[in-house]
């Protein structure tokens, strides 16, 4: 297998790719961002592009890989301008699927990292929605309307593609050891904030089972799309009580406003997208990626909970993990140097 | 995977070990079973420190409503069943009811004596409306209510077997005028039998008779209700009577419940769709049995207050 990994520079990518360096039929894995990686890789090798890859075509010729995990989609809107965002979203989509569908292309296989915030949260949505279900109200932020705008490139995609294996997995909101999301950086506060007289239903994955789905499709073969997030839902209060946090509330009405000073103050960054989910909630069915065979590791509540134990870790020894710099001479180096002896120095 | 793929060894893949190998901790990327998976992690029961359902319902909080309702439901409404015996004791069921009142009154007693009687749930499917409304919406959905959504409907009865009710006439019902009382509105487009054919479950009908003269609704204004953008602004005999406190307000109106013969309807479940002219053969001959029901009931009563 020759994968190629979008967005390496981000926590997915780098995740990802660390772990297709252990599968051993896995050839070749080519890593692309604007950003370096997070994680120290062994083999993966790196490719510096712009933010919509329009060097894509290029390298899908040039590296013949058969398989490409897109996790570059950004769907956390407090990180990227909204410019930005839509470069990267949409406009790198677009010419990564146009790589990947150009005559003579080697790829057989795409999997993508989306999330239910193409869903919406209103209050009109069902308390599940099924992938089949479209949002009961039209998409209002950037990020939503770039999510699926995004996903009308891969519809296309897949229709003029029916040689490729397209699999589109929606992630619910993760928690994690490691990854930063709103709903995380709410989470860490002392005082977590709510909206005054609602209690959400939310559904929470666990890091590990985002990387463990992604993982999944890559050496099964998924077509569709699937939810991804743990069994049941909690409502916001109890998720706060089972971290260990009292809850501010914010006023029901100009919510937005209000949550503006918090912004300005760094506190933290409430987006309107995230707004409304601290309003009415979201719930998904994961049915059909379980039927698909996929397994998860923890459930919502018990993603709440290994969130939890991983905060009060971190209070107790500060932070546990030094952070990985990538230093391109020394990565040089160590892969191409025949002074290094690479496995075990078995060559 | 394509032909040039499939000379890969898959199956090594699929059984292979997990990958949470010393080397890669944390990362489990080939499926636990869920068996070994409770040994690992604790169980959600361990972890919960609510006890709210996946549809927003509490049973501790429905309890302490119901114990705050109780009074009411004896004393003040003083409601009569008969006909219990017709609603399941296990198994998903729709009951379909007639609905009246300004502010309705007939779903918390109908819940209540479900739910005391039975000892078994019951998830009432409501306006969307609710769902917006700050600290209404919350406590509406904890004490058992869904907003109406046919996929809430169909999960509620097929897969998991619950006990709901709902009122096809919806804010047409409880919205009409005193004059117009025991008088059924048209049952929505037929949603429900549609829901029920799908899900699999019987439809039991009910007829309440004494919701009507709880809360009389003597005029309508139709200008403040789009300026407060609800479907009708009632003025109540209550409010005519009481003032400000008839917005809370019942008048002791006596209740008593019929449980019709539940409905079975001789048709597969799960189906895409169902012949719209079934459908509402169907619709129409159980609203045909709950007014039957109702002017029976009216013809037996001697007295408003008393019954």
């Amino acid at each position: 297998m020759r994968v190629l990994v979008t967005g390496l520079g981000t926590f997915w990518g780098s995740r990802l790719a660390q772990w297709l360096e252990t599968l051993d039929d896995v050839d070749v894995i080519v890593g692309l961002d604007t950003a370096e990686p997070r994680l120290p890789l062994e083999r993966t090798e790196f490719v510096k592009a712009d933010s919509n890859y329009s060097i894509l075509d290029r390298i899908v010729r040039a590296t013949q890989v058969d398989t490409i995990l897109h996790t570059h989609l950004v769907v956390d809107s407090t990180e990227l301008s909204g410019r930005a965002l839509h470069e990267i979203n949409v406009i790198g989509t677009m010419n990564l699927l146009a790589a990947a569908g150009a005559a003579g292309s080697s790829v057989r296989k795409v999997i993508v990292k989306s999330s239910t915030l193409v869903y919406g949260a209103n209050y009109q949505d069902p308390y599940f929605f099924r992938e089949s279900m479209p949002r009961t109200r039209a998409p209002r932020t950037r990020v939503e309307r770039s999510l699926l705008a995004a996903a009308s490139f891969l519809r296309d995609f897949a229709i003029d593609n029916p040689h490729v294996t397209v699999t589109k997995l929606r992630f619910g909101n993760v928690l994690g050891d490691d990854i930063s999301t709103p709903l995380s950086k709410a989470l860490r506060l002392p005082i977590v904030p709510e909206i005054l007289g609602f209690d959400p239903r939310l559904q929470f994955v666990h890091e590990d089972d985002v990387t463990g789905a992604l993982g999944y499709a890559t050496i099964h073969d998924v077509p569709g799309v699937y939810n991804v997030a743990g069994d049941g839902t909690l409502p916001w209060s109890e998720v706060c009580a089972i971290v260990g946090k009292r809850r501010v509330a914010l006023p029901p009405v100009l919510t937005n406003w209000a949550a503006e000073p918090l912004r300005l103050l760094r506190v933290v960054d409430l987006p309107p997208e995230v707004l409304s989910l601290l309003r009415y909630g979201r719930g998904v069915d994961n049915s059909p990626f379980k039927r698909a065979g996929f397994r998860y590791r923890l459930s919502t509540a018990g993603t709440v909970d290994a969130f939890a134990r991983s905060l009060r870790l971190e209070s107790a020894v500060g932070d546990k993990n030094p952070t990985y710099r990538y230093e391109r001479d020394v990565e040089t180096f160590f892969r191409h140097s025949p002074a290094v002896l690479r496995d075990g120095g078995a060559t | 995977m394509d032909g040039r793929t499939d000379d890969r060894d898959v199956k090594t893949l699929e059984t292979a070990e997990p990958l949470t190998g010393p080397d890669r901790p944390g990362l489990a990327l080939v499926a636990v079973p869920h068996e070994e998976r409770l040994d690992l992690e604790p169980a959600d029961e361990a972890i919960r420190r609510g006890d709210v359902d996946a549809w927003g319902r509490s049973e501790r909080v429905r309890s302490l409503a119901r114990s705050l309702y109780s009074p009411m439901y004896k004393y003040w409404f003083r409601v009569e069943w008969e006909g219990l015996e017709h609603i399941p004791r296990d198994g998903g069921a729709l009951c379909v009811s007639n609905h009246a009142g300004a502010i309705p009154s007939d779903a918390p007693a109908i819940m209540h004596g479900i739910e005391t009687e039975l000892g078994r749930p019951v998830y009432g499917l409501a306006e969307y409306l609710f769902r917006a409304m700050p600290v209404v919406g919350t406590l509406w959905s904890r004490v058992g209510g869904v907003p109406a959504h046919p996929d809430n409907a169909y999960r509620l009865l097929h897969d998991d077997r619950e006990l709901v009710l709902v009122f096809p006439e919806g804010t047409k019902g409880t919205g009409k005028h005193y004059r117009d009382r025991y008088r059924l509105r048209r049952f929505g487009r037929g949603g429900f039998v549609e829901i029920a054919m799908r899900s699999g479950v019987p439809v039991i009908p009910i007829a309440v008779v004494g919701a009507e003269e709880s809360m009389p609704i003597l005029f309508k204004s139709r200008r403040l209700a789009a300026l407060m953008n609800i479907p009708y602004f009632p003025i109540t005999a209550n409010t005519m009577l009481l003032g400000p406190a008839g917005l809370v307000t019942y008048l002791p109106a006596k209740f008593k419940i019929r449980v019709l013969p539940p409905v079975h309807f001789d048709v597969p479940s799960d189906q895409e769709r169902y012949p719209r002219a079934r459908v509402m053969e169907e619709a129409d001959r159980i609203r045909e049995q709950i007014q039957e029901a109702l002017y029976d009931m009216l013809r037996t009563r001697r007295n408003v207050w008393l019954g």
